[in-house]
């Protein structure tokens, strides 16, 4: 049976067990107008699906009760018993027929006239004629007495008021009892029970192993046998109960082709729909959640997204438009595109609305790509039907469908060309479906990769092989026509691990667009594994998407490529991201001004200009020594100096030595280098390989390995009470900073630049991570936090610290783009102690510095 | 299967000690050893408990997550108590016991040296943490049971849970 019919009849059989009851509490009370609409909502879903899949027969009868019904609704008519009990036996024909769709596929003829004129005399307020003659007067008395007995099969039973009743439903024998045969072919069944099952199976599908390895060992051929069939119905039950969760996406398709149809005869417009990718399964739940976003997204398509015949003409393109869907996986997650050949969405248009409803200024737009520009389509306030329509045509409730997908873990991205066409991008997580893995192994410990990232495995390092090769650091591979970049596995998860990375495999996985390289040492073989989310306090852990149990019992940790192509910068999304923020040129020092100089050993040092405040060459004599450590007086007071070079004294200091000094308030102290080299403007991405005490690590500057000096670590050789009073109350901790910011490239800008300063720094890309760390127990002295982030934006966050818990008190700093009056009022009101504008380090680090020293001051 | 094990283990762990106190001021703790120190953790709070399981360890995780390990089809996170206290790690052919506890339908193994017996320990003979104790034990124990000859730390099993 078609699918769609399958459904229906399970539909219908449990709207007509609603109906009984309904039509049975209507007429007990004929004025329950809540009633009469959900009996009439029930039998126009009938019909309509009955004309939708050509049930002709069906319809008719479905048909006449409606019109029947819908007198009683608009008032026309007073709820009677005796319509009542001919919309029941109504109904026990349309089950009868049901019913027999459902046994034999058909209809079962026969002839329904004489009930459909007695329900259309009914709608025109005569009496039914001749099958059904009580008296009215008897009928209306009944309500009272039938009432409290109620229910369906009742009538049957009830021989006063409507003998018509049973002669009218064709003498089908099993009217009745045959009704739930329709709802047997399928049950509903709770997603814990079939969780369950599937646990079940999985300890079944362990015992199995390791009983099968029992068996190869032992060599017992009495066991052999049936060892074999126990492994075979094993396997197929595993199968069967994954199977309960997954299903094909074309379900969610199956209505489409009928509605483009519909859509192009009403529309006068030649549509075309293609899908691809229809047996690409997901996990039924997830399925249920974007039928309807789909569809949305299809009619929009085909209404919005297309021309009609004569503008494809005029523009050179065939007469018939597509529509094409397209769904497949990639990396661990589902991708259905929704695409169109249309006119693509008009940006200029979509600009000028914007302006229009003040969603941005003209100079946020001037810096926007274009692809942000479309995002707006997304917003809510944006997609009002009139408006839009009228401009573009195209966001119809798109804030709906991209709250819908997300609710699911999902995201949506929107491509378009003017004159050529829309295509919007939804992705996926596959968070419950089984993927194929391979397992690999990297220092020691095993992996999971998920089958569907990669592309090819190349063995590396032996005789005439493919060989690694470096530039500079940056291992590479030669692949046919293309060199590609590795990631060591070992050396990203920082296992620890003898570097013989010149041999072994390179697992090639492709990310989006990107192509990139994962070394590791061995790889096994491939392995269905079910993806089980990791446990909440890993979840920082980008570089997993879960973790699964293998068939020999052990746990395993499941690789995202995405989260390695993040991590290790070969592209995902922060490669994209920062381009766009780059294009952007908000003005801000995407790169920082790094003071760069020499101190001790050769290698260049760099600290941010920013933190230093003043450059001094100061002279031999005015060193001073002052228990043994140097000092020199300088404004009025003495400054302690800390030399950078462990070996220097006082007395190897230059003529005029040079110090970098750096000051709070009224407090002073200087740093001793050799040599003031350069200002330069670099991307602060610290590599933390190699760190000692007193720097955070290094980046490449001039092609120049060059080591950044922890500031907060020299200040506090210094011995000074830096930390405006903060370091008295917690030792020689830093203070704690907590960082809540969506955008990686602005967490990447902020942290190292906190960090910097001293601050030791926690960075969540979401609030409601902020929340969990705040119910986990964590501590934090200060939080700064970013306004505008999806689901929980930072003013619904400072509100929910405010309202109480651990962090009521703690001082918190808005981070953000917009800082117009009315928005630093919204941000005081919500609870931020303060407003600071997005790039600018010193306005936040003097803010933190202030806050900070408030709440001790308090 | 799975849905009897709380229970299971409740009752298993019951089977193995002493009756319940039939004393109001008390409260039963499931005892175990961390290098050497007795602690205490509510009886009512343990699902089970292991033997010697074999473990995965977890690239990046915090340093008290010593791994993952397989109860029974459950993956469940394994923490070093040895490492969450601070303590000396275990030397490398002592085999940890595991104490599987439930958070938020999540399962967390605390990983000690031995498990001990299940006893009642009377209020009365608890004090409240002493304030010279190490702030990271301050941290996550309720108070201090005195025990014979030695002390029991009572161990917050939320709060020691609370990483990162």
């Amino acid at each position: 049976m078609d699918d769609l019919l399958a459904d229906f009849l399970t539909e219908t059989t449990e709207g007509l067990v609603a109906l009984d009851s309904a039509l049975v509490r209507l007429e007990r009370n004929p004025d329950d107008k809540a009633t009469l609409s959900e009996v009439f909502r029930i039998v126009h879903t009938v019909k309509g699906t009955c004309g939708f899949l050509g049930l002709g027969q069906l319809e008719s009868v479905a048909h006449a009760a409606e019109n029947v019904l819908g007198r009683y609704r608009d008032g026309a008519l007073k709820v009677s018993a005796s319509g009542v009990t001919l919309i029941l036996a109504a109904t026990d024909r349309i089950r009868a027929i049901v019913t027999s769709l459902e046994q034999k596929g058909a209809e079962p003829g026969g002839d329904d006239m004489p009930l459909i004129n007695a329900l259309n005399a009914a709608a025109e307020g005569r009496d039914a004629p001749a099958p059904a003659k009580p008296a009215p007067a008897v009928v209306q008395a009944v309500p009272k007495e039938a009432a409290p007995q109620e229910a369906a099969p009742v009538l049957a039973a009830e021989p006063e008021p409507e003998p018509a009743a049973p002669e009218l439903a064709t003498p089908e024998p099993a009217m009745d009892g045959s009704a739930p045969a329709a709802a047997q072919t399928t049950i509903r069944v709770s997603v814990d029970v079939l969780e369950g099952l599937m646990m079940l199976v999985s300890e079944l599908v362990l015992t199995r192993n390791q009983l099968l390895q029992l068996a190869r060992s032992e060599d017992n051929q009495a066991f052999a046998v049936p060892l074999q069939r126990l492994s075979h119905i094993t396997t197929d039950l595993q199968e069967g109960v994954m199977k309960t969760r997954m299903q094909p996406i074309g379900n969610a398709w199956a209505k489409l082709p009928r509605l483009v149809r519909d859509l192009s005869h009403d529309l006068g417009k030649k549509i075309e729909l293609q899908m691809k990718g229809a047996e690409t399964e997901l996990d039924r739940q997830v399925l249920e959640l974007i039928k309807d976003p789909l569809t949305h997204m299809v009619r929009n398509s085909g209404d919005h997204g297309l021309e009609t015949p004569a503008e494809r003409r005029a523009a050179g393109k065939p007469e018939t438009g597509r529509v094409m869907l397209n769904a497949y996986h990639e990396g661990g997650h589902i991708i259905i595109e929704v695409a169109d050949d249309g006119k693509g969405l008009p940006v200029g248009r979509i600009r000028s609305k914007v302006l229009a409803q003040g969603m941005a200024t003209e100079a946020e737009l001037a810096g926007m790509a274009e692809r942000d520009i479309l995002r707006f389509i997304f917003r809510p306030g944006f997609s009002t039907a009139s408006a839009v329509t009228a401009v573009s045509g195209r966001g119809v409730g798109m804030d709906v469908v991209k709250t819908n997908i997300e609710k699911i873990g999902g995201t949506i991205e929107v491509r378009s060309a003017e004159g050529k066409g829309t295509t919007f991008v939804i992705k996926i997580p596959l968070t419950l479906a089984i993927v194929s893995a391979l397992i690999v192994e990297s220092g020691g410990e095993r992996f999971a990769v998920p089958q569907i990232g990669v592309v090819e495995l190349v063995r590396c390092g032996g005789e005439g092989g493919p060989q690694l090769e470096r530039i500079k650091d940056a291992p590479v591979l030669r692949l046919r026509d293309r060199l590609l970049p590795l990631v060591s596995l070992s050396r990203l998860l920082q296992l620890d691990t003898e570097a013989r990375e010149d041999t072994g495999f390179v697992v090639v996985t492709q990310v989006g667009a990107h192509v990139f390289g994962i070394i590791v040492d061995r790889v096994f073989d491939t392995e269905e594994i079910v993806v089980k989310p990791v446990a909440p306090i890993l979840r920082h852990v980008t570089m997993f998407s879960g973790n699964t149990i293998l068939g020999d019992g052990s746990v395993i940790m499941i690789l995202d490529p995405n989260g390695i192509a993040r991590a290790s910068g070969v592209g995902g999304e922060t490669a994209s991201e920062n381009e766009a923020e780059a294009r952007h040129g908000l003005g801000g020092p995407e790169k920082t001004s790094l003071l760069l100089f020499r101190a001790g050993d050769g290698t260049p040092k760099a600290v941010p200009l920013g933190l230093v405040s003043r450059l001094e060459d100061v002279e031999r004599e005015r060193i001073e020594s002052a228990g043994g450590k140097p000092l020199v007086q300088y404004r009025g007071r003495l400054m302690p100096l800390v030399p950078l070079d462990p070996m220097w004294c006082v007395d190897m200091a230059k003529e005029r030595q040079p110090v970098l000094v750096f000051s709070d308030g009224d407090r002073a102290m200087g740093v001793v280098v050799d040599e003031i080299l350069d200002v330069v403007e670099e991307y602060l991405t610290i590599d933390p390989a190699g760190t000692r005490p007193g720097f955070l690590g290094s980046i490449v500057i001039n092609q120049r390995v060059t080591e950044v000096i922890d500031t907060s670590w020299w200040l506090r050789e210094a011995g000074e009470d830096w930390f405006g009073g903060g370091a008295s109350k917690a030792n020689t901790l830093p203070q704690r900073v907590l960082v809540v910011e969506d955008s990686a490239f602005f967490r990447n800008l902020v942290v190292p630049a906190l960090t910097a300063a001293g601050y030791a720094v926690t960075a969540v890309g979401h609030a409601k991570e902020a929340l969990r760390l705040r119910d986990a127990g964590a501590k934090f002295d200060i939080i700064v936090s970013d306004i505008e982030m999806p689901e929980i934006d930072g003013l619904a966050l400072a509100r929910a610290l405010r309202e109480g818990g651990a962090w009521a008190d703690l001082p918190l700093i808005a981070l953000t783009g917009r800082s117009t009056p009315s928005d630093v009022e919204a941000g005081r009101i919500a609870g931020f102690t303060d407003y600071v504008g997005k790039f600018d380090r010193e306005a936040l680090l003097a803010s933190l510095q202030q806050c900070l020293a408030m709440t001790v001051a308090g | 299967m799975q849905h009897a094990t709380p229970e299971a283990a409740a009752r298993a762990t019951r089977a193995a000690a002493p009756p319940p106190p039939v004393d109001e001021a008390a409260e039963t703790y499931l005892t175990l050893t961390v290098a050497d120190q007795l602690c205490g953790v509510p009886v009512l709070s343990v699902r089970d408990v292991l033997g010697y399981h074999a473990i995965t360890r977890i690239p990046l995780a915090p340093p008290e997550v010593a791994g993952s390990l397989n109860l029974r089809g459950r993956i469940v996170t394994a923490i070093d108590l040895r490492r969450r206290l601070g303590l000396p790690p275990r030397p490398a052919d002592a085999k940890a016991m595991s104490v599987v506890v439930d958070r938020d339908g999540e399962l967390y193994s605390l990983l000690a040296d031995a498990v001990g017996d299940v006893l009642p320990l009377p209020l009365a003979q608890r004090s409240a943490n002493p304030p010279t104790l190490d702030p990271l034990w301050r941290e996550v124990s309720t108070g201090v049971h005195r025990l014979g000859e030695r002390l029991v730390i009572l161990l917050d099993v939320e709060r020691i849970l609370a990483i990162g």
